[in-house]
């Protein structure tokens, strides 16, 4: 079986501050990881292939240079290939132009089952999954938490907020991948050693993708949407904070507030 | 020209969801500053009434769609039926609750349809002459907000967050349209089996309709620590919530997490105690009434958007508060 996991490098947005001085982010030295959810795709792709081993796995990334890191961490866990899909027409892209970009690139390459993340965790749209699907005329499964492959389908476990479905989809077929869908491994050292010593990344530029796609919907212009202005959120202004109180004076004192708020 | 502000009702088991309220209460209110109409789209099976229910609560018009593959959500036939509306009608607009069903099915439209669609909105507005939808939304797990625009392409899409915008009270005088339409589904339309669905054992319990939440965070030290506040919820008559490390530590469940990747509450009170006050955590709550810290740490983030901050042991503090506040309720019930 031929899979493909499509990937994220992103901020690990838990280590971002805000300067209290300025109000904006400070990104200086926080790391780019794998996003979670595409890591927990990942995984799951690899253990598909321990059932099935004459699968293949290529992983695929669009993303500036710096993201061969990410391509490298894929290899090192146990993915055959890596595509790097990066030049300066896709830069600037919304959801919408990056599925095209992707859909461009997936259709290059043969493949039974695409794997994606839910969402990444620095625009959290959990969009871009069925954007893809929609674009190849693919099934879709959003929300996967367990997963597996019988004959000519797949079986996904499919999670909502007060139930979740078992449901069969013909592959090929695209699913996003929850991180609870499967544990990432750590790298190996002797798969770290080949990621950068046997296997090699690809990149693919527009000239690559040239014949896929509209260059109309790539990019900054092949965007419907655009951000129109970003601003840290203004805290509200902040109320009284009381110290060295007794436990007694501190009840008083939410008692009191209870009170003048009508909630008791 | 494109015109209307379409909604998309969401149903389980028939039961329309309440964030279908909230979308309709905000079309309603973006209605107004274009001129134009409020329309819900209800796709489902076997519909008694809900049609003049969705009319009750502020929609001009209702839409729809019954067939037996729309009974249970599924990708395909429920985008198939939306992008027929959408080439029909030509909304303006089109909002969807940022739910699982939402976020799984509004990309898959959006593609299909080729628009624009901004995720998760937390503010929408008019803007006065392009007359252009802003759409605002976190990102960066809360951190930084955006303002999100879609010029040349309609509808222009979003999804919204549950507990985020305000439905309109009942009234059963409104009076409107109810359509149905042909779905035009055929069996190539059923593109994945359903094997089995598993509902949730009890009703979820959902904290975005509780007035009162008494929230803990990693200061309750452990699982165990809850009881308290359970105790305390209860004296206030309301619901428990968490930060999610306490869910990330199996403390509580995953439905009583409010934040970025929890829930979105705003309850007329929010007691948070021992919560550190995270962005990701006050993504989700600031918009609550009232909102009361009690924390250890009086550097505590939590204290900046706390209404009143107490820097104190909540594990003294809060049985004592609960025996407080049940005393003055025997006290009001003896009178009364």
């Amino acid at each position: 079986m031929k899979i493909i996991v499509c990937i994220k490098q992103v901020p690990d947005t838990t280590e971002v501050r805000l300067d209290p001085v300025t109000n904006t982010l400070i990104r200086d030295g926080v790391p780019s990881i794998i996003n979670p959810d595409d890591k927990a795709g990942i995984e799951a792709a690899l253990r598909l292939k321990e059932a099935a081993p004459d699968s293949e796995i290529t992983v695929l990334c669009m993303g500036p240079p710096q993201a061969d890191v990410a391509l490298r961490e894929a290899l090192a866990m146990g993915c055959d290939q890596a595509i790097l899909l990066s030049d300066r027409a896709f830069g600037g892209a919304d959801t919408w132009a990056t599925s095209s970009t992707i859909a461009a690139a997936l259709k290059k390459l043969p493949y039974d089952l695409i794997i994606t993340g839910r969402q990444a965790i620095d625009g959290d749209t959990a969009q871009v999954g069925p954007q893809i699907a929609e674009h190849l005329g693919l099934p879709q499964a959003s929300y996967a938490e367990a997963i597996r492959v019988e004959g000519k389908r797949v079986i996904v476990k499919r999670q909502f907020e007060d139930r979740y479905q078992i449901i069969a989809l013909p592959l090929p077929c695209l699913i996003t991948a929850l991180a609870e869908l499967a544990t990432p491994r750590y790298m190996s050292v002797a798969g770290i050693l080949d990621a950068y010593r046997e296997k090699r990344v690809q990149v693919w530029d527009l000239a690559a993708i040239r014949d896929t796609v509209d260059t109309a919907n790539l990019g900054l212009k092949g965007s419907p949407t655009r951000v129109k202005k970003s601003f840290t959120k203004q805290a509200k202004g902040a109320g009284q904070v009381l110290r060295d109180l007794s436990a007694d004076e501190a009840v008083e004192a939410i008692v009191g507030k209870l009170r003048e708020k009508f909630i008791i | 020209m494109s015109k209307g502000i379409y909604v998309l009702a969401e149903q389980r088991d028939g039961e329309i969801q309440k964030v279908s309220f909230e979308l309709i209460g905000e079309g309603v209110r973006l209605a107004a500053a274009l001129g134009q109409q409020v329309t819900a789209v209800l796709l489902g099976a076997g519909f008694a009434d809900q049609g003049e229910t969705l009319l009750h609560y502020g929609a001009d018009n209702v839409i729809i769609a019954e067939d037996p593959l729309l009974a249970e959500y599924m990708t395909e036939p429920y985008a198939k039926v939306l992008a027929r509306i959408i080439r029909a009608d030509q909304p303006e607009i089109f909002l969807f609750g940022a739910t699982t069903i939402g976020r799984d099915l509004a990309p898959r439209v959006s593609a299909r349809v080729h628009t624009g669609l901004t995720a998760d909105c937390t503010k929408l507005e008019i803007e006065p002459e392009s007359k252009l939808l802003a759409m605002t939304r976190p990102a960066f797990g809360g951190n930084i907000m955006a303002t999100i625009i879609c010029e040349r392409h309609r509808p222009q899409m979003a999804t919204v967050r549950p507990g985020v915008m305000k439905a309109l009270a009942k009234d059963t005088a409104r009076a409107g349209v109810v359509k149905r339409i042909d779905c035009g589904l055929t069996a190539a339309d059923h593109n994945a089996d359903i094997l089995q669905v598993v509902k949730s054992s009890q009703k979820a319990l959902d904290i975005t309709e509780a007035k009162i939440l008494v929230s803990g965070g990693r200061g309750l030290g452990s699982a165990r620590g809850f009881e308290a506040l359970r105790d305390l919820a209860e004296a206030l008559g309301g619901e428990v919530s968490s930060s999610r490390a306490n869910v990330d530590a199996g403390w509580i469940a995953k439905d009583r997490q409010v934040g970025q990747t929890g829930k979105t509450v705003r309850p007329d009170l929010y007691l948070a105690c021992g919560i550190s006050g995270a962005i990701q955590h006050v993504a989700g709550m600031e918009g609550s009434n009232l909102i009361i810290a009690i924390n250890k740490n009086d550097t505590a983030p939590i204290f900046d958007v706390a209404d009143l901050g107490i820097v104190g042991d909540l594990k003294v503090i809060v049985p004592k508060l609960t025996a407080a506040i049940r005393r003055l309720k025997q006290e009001r019930a003896a009178i009364s």
